[in-house]
């Protein structure tokens, strides 16, 4: 049960990756939380879950080769 | 009507099925308004103007700096201290002398944005900083004019359509609901950005537009484009619009007045 997640932006400047799998993890409310605990200082930053390029509002469960980014907004231009 | 020069100047594109005759001539009365003439607005306007928009409007408050040069690609070394809106006007009146130019040598604010925006059918925004890109999107919603918008993170680029079909489809607060700190979310000044990120994502902003005008192809409503030039992966993130979050957009001019826009 391996999840994929990708952070994008300044995100992955506080995770130190691009990317990293998780392995037992339901939903992403439980990712969400896993992560979080991991690497606090993500509390408070702005960003939306993108489950398999869609993104979601509401807590979804998640299966095996699931993709999950974590997607912030860019200021720049 | 096209002349008998724009016939033969924009022949490339009568050439093609999905412009033709009939999309040149929405391409000529179409007005399509630039905010930023930076990283993104530079190679947007320069296409824009290449294909024959009829009216461009460029707002831009700031004068061109030498770290401008890097990525802003109509500004050279002697553009230096001078008005970027000016500037690109001359420019882009050279490169196509059938449009029409106007400038805005200001910063957008609530008093000024709504009658900026009302002489244009699309609104493209490639400025820098949250403030702006909320009330862009809010006045784009208020007015009833479609946005195109894109922004940078150091060799990441972003970019979706927003309000389109116009009062239908999602917006960019559907998107990201609120505005984020600077600290969070620094602009090219403090992250750095690679030169051709934005030429790559301006131009496919200008992309957008002339699909918008001409009905060719699919619109990239719905779908944020997310584009990384280090892996040279893009993919389209798809998202909805979100009724709870088009309560927040100011509903009428004097509230839009209202707005503090300055909360980042």
């Amino acid at each position: 049960m391996s999840i994929e997640i990708k952070f994008f932006g300044s995100l992955a400047d506080i995770v130190g990756s691009n990317e990293m799998h998780l392995q037992n993890v339901s939903d992403t409310d439980s990712l969400l939380e896993k992560i979080i605990s991991d690497f606090p200082k993500l509390n408070g930053y702005s960003f939306v879950l993108a489950v398999n390029r869609k993104i979601i509002t509401v807590n979804q469960m998640l299966k095996t080769g699931d993709v999950v980014a974590f997607l912030p907004p860019f200021a720049g231009g | 009507m096209l002349t008998k020069e724009e016939i033969s100047r924009y022949s490339r594109h009568l050439l093609l099925p999905e412009v033709g005759k009939k999309g040149q001539e929405k391409l000529k009365s179409s007005r399509v308004l630039v905010i930023g003439a930076g990283g993104l607005g530079c190679p947007a306007l320069l296409y824009l103007a290449a294909a024959g928009i009829g009216k461009i409007g460029i707002v831009d408050g700031d004068v061109v700096d030498e770290t401008n040069l890097q990525r802003q690609i109509l500004f050279d070394d002697t553009d230096i201290g001078k008005s970027k809106a000016e500037i690109v006007k001359q420019k882009l009146q050279k490169q196509n002398p059938f449009i029409v130019i106007d400038t805005f040598y200001t910063k957008l604010t609530v008093g000024n944005t709504l009658g900026i925006f009302a002489d244009y059918d699309i609104i493209i925004d490639g400025t820098d900083n949250f403030s702006t890109r909320y009330m862009v999107s809010d006045a784009s919603c208020l007015l009833n004019k479609v946005l195109i918008s894109g922004s940078l993170f150091r060799f990441q680029g972003q970019l979706s359509v927003f309000n389109f079909p116009v009062g239908k489809g999602p917006t960019y607060r559907c998107l990201f609901s609120s505005p984020p700190t600077f600290a969070q979310a620094p602009d090219c000044s403090a992250t750095g950005v690679i030169g051709t990120l934005p030429g790559t994502i301006g131009t496919m902003m200008a992309n957008e537009a002339i699909k918008l005008i001409t009905g060719a192809g699919e619109i990239l409503s719905g779908k944020l484009l997310v584009a990384d030039m280090l892996t040279m992966n893009f993919q389209k993130i798809e998202f909805e619009r979100n009724p709870e979050v088009i309560k927040s957009i100011p509903s009428s001019e004097e509230k839009f007045r209202k707005m503090n826009y300055e909360m980042v």
